[in-house]
């Protein structure tokens, strides 16, 4: 059961990944990108992390994206733009691209092939982990990395702030 | 067959008193206001709610040629799916809730967090400039409010150790979260005004500068899912302060369904009264008010709930 739901879960998200990079339109590739994050997260869930589906959720579906949505929504010009990236796009050009990412999806593929059987999916979903686990593990041997993500991102704020402060006073 | 018919009946009675509520807001803002509100219709007027609802599904589902079309009929969908998946994780009363999920709280925050897509791409595939105004302030709005929305509520996951609501409301058995909470309490409830862009912070919608903001465009059955999908959030977020804050479903006497509804329906009143007695605040201040006051004390907040738990221990 879990691994056919597992199964639905990856194709949706496969396929909304492949609609997101062909899709001209860019709001509509967004979309599609939001429905992967969907899908990503509930894969996380049948994998028994339900805190790191949660986050997937608010922080990427509903924060993150929505930022991008936010911006493209404001610089999209509807047919306009759709004709540019049309334009620009040649299936020709990224015939290296799909050659080299083939490869890597067929190790993938490779590695993972043993692993999905239906025994080990579902003894990956009883083993449950909680929200204390994962704070435990960040604030333990991971605490390095998260003070560096946070000064990381201080210092994103504050470089956000001096330009929009700069555009100010040139506009006034 | 159980766990298929009483969500069905919930979900059947939560449809029906979000529509009774649209009567009941008018008129009780009647009453405040010193004007009688809709009472031609039944008794006291209560079969208004029927002649709106004829009225909704008999106009003319208009969608215009320049907008996107898929997305602009997906965007009322959105409201109401994510609306009444969020009731599924409260407790009304002991033997009833939907699922009783681990992480519940941070199930509210996700479906309320989605729902910001609602309003965006109604504004965004109306392609019409007040629509996309309104949709560029609803975006930024309830982005900002989500935060300290939050970040308030994590008092009260540090208060009783866990995201599961039915542990939340079952560690108030003693003492009601709302007195040691009460900062929490009060940055949630204006952040959920915020997040239901409920007047005195509906700047979206704000009729005077930009028409009706989001929803401009929308006709007939569309525009009510948006209408709709408002009073369940307003009945969302009042039944999330009860349960949070107000002890869920506890109180002497009375069966705990009762209290529940009881407790709730003031909350949703008070919603209410507030856009009776407040006007609406510009929408630059309406932003500092959130980053300058409403973050700092949600921090603070959670800084003293922590340390407070820390030194008990």
């Amino acid at each position: 059961m879990i691994a056919t739901l597992f199964y639905i879960a990856a194709t949706v998200a496969l396929l909304s990944a492949a609609l997101t990079v062909t899709r001209l339109n860019a709001v509509h590739a967004l979309l599609y990108l939001v429905i992967t994050m969907l899908a990503i997260s509930l894969i996380f869930f049948l994998l028994g992390a339900a805190f790191a589906a949660a986050l997937q959720i608010i922080v990427y579906a509903g924060a993150i994206m929505v930022l991008f949505v936010f911006v493209t929504m404001m610089l999209h010009q509807g047919e306009l733009s759709i004709r540019q990236e049309a334009q620009l796009y040649r299936p020709s050009q990224s015939f290296g691209a799909i050659l080299l990412s083939g490869i890597l999806l067929l190790e993938t593929l490779y590695l993972l092939a043993p692993v999905l059987t239906e025994q080990q999916v579902a003894a990956n979903a009883s083993n449950l982990i909680g929200a204390k686990q994962i704070g435990l593990r960040l604030f333990g041997p991971y605490l390095l990395l998260v003070e560096i993500a946070a000064l990381l991102l201080l210092t994103a704020l504050i470089g956000a702030f001096h330009i929009a402060r700069r555009h100010q006073e040139s506009s006034t | 067959m159980d766990e298929i018919i009483m969500p069905l009946i919930i979900l059947l009675l939560l449809l029906l008193s979000a529509a009774t509520l649209t009567w009941v807001e008018r008129r009780i803002l009647g009453l405040w206001q010193d004007r009688y509100g809709p009472n031609r219709v039944g008794p006291f007027g209560l079969l208004q709610v029927v002649a709106d609802m004829i009225k909704l599904f008999t106009k003319e589902d208009w969608i215009p040629p320049f907008a996107d079309k898929v997305i602009f009929v997906i965007a009322p969908m959105i409201v109401m799916i994510m609306m009444l998946l969020g009731f599924a994780i409260i407790p009304f009363s002991p033997q009833l809730q939907i699922v009783d999920f681990d992480n519940g709280l941070l199930f509210f925050l996700a479906i309320s967090s989605l729902s910001v897509y609602s309003v965006m791409l109604a504004g965004f595939s109306s392609n019409s400039k007040y629509a996309l105004f309104g949709a560029l302030r609803a975006t930024a709005q309830m982005i900002s409010y989500e935060v300290f929305m939050g970040l308030s509520l994590m008092g009260v996951v540090i208060l009783t150790g866990s995201f599961s609501l039915r542990d939340i409301v079952e560690a108030q058995s003693e003492q009601w979260f709302f007195i040691p909470q009460i900062v929490a309490l009060g940055i949630f409830i204006i952040a959920g005004i915020a997040e239901s862009h409920r007047a005195p912070f509906d700047l979206p919608e704000a009729e005077h500068e930009i028409v009706a903001g989001f929803h401009t465009e929308y006709s007939s059955m569309k525009f009510g899912m948006f209408f709709i999908g408002e009073y369940l959030g307003v009945i969302l977020i009042s039944a999330m302060i009860v349960t949070l804050f107000f002890g869920g479903w506890q109180g002497p006497f009375l069966p705990p369904i009762l209290w529940f509804l009881l407790k709730t329906s003031v909350f949703v009143l008070f919603f209410i009264l507030l856009r009776a007695a407040t006007p609406r605040p510009r929408y630059d201040q309406l932003m500092a008010f959130g980053w300058k006051y409403m973050l700092p004390l949600a921090l603070l907040n959670l800084l003293l709930t922590g340390a407070y738990t820390l030194w008990n221990q």
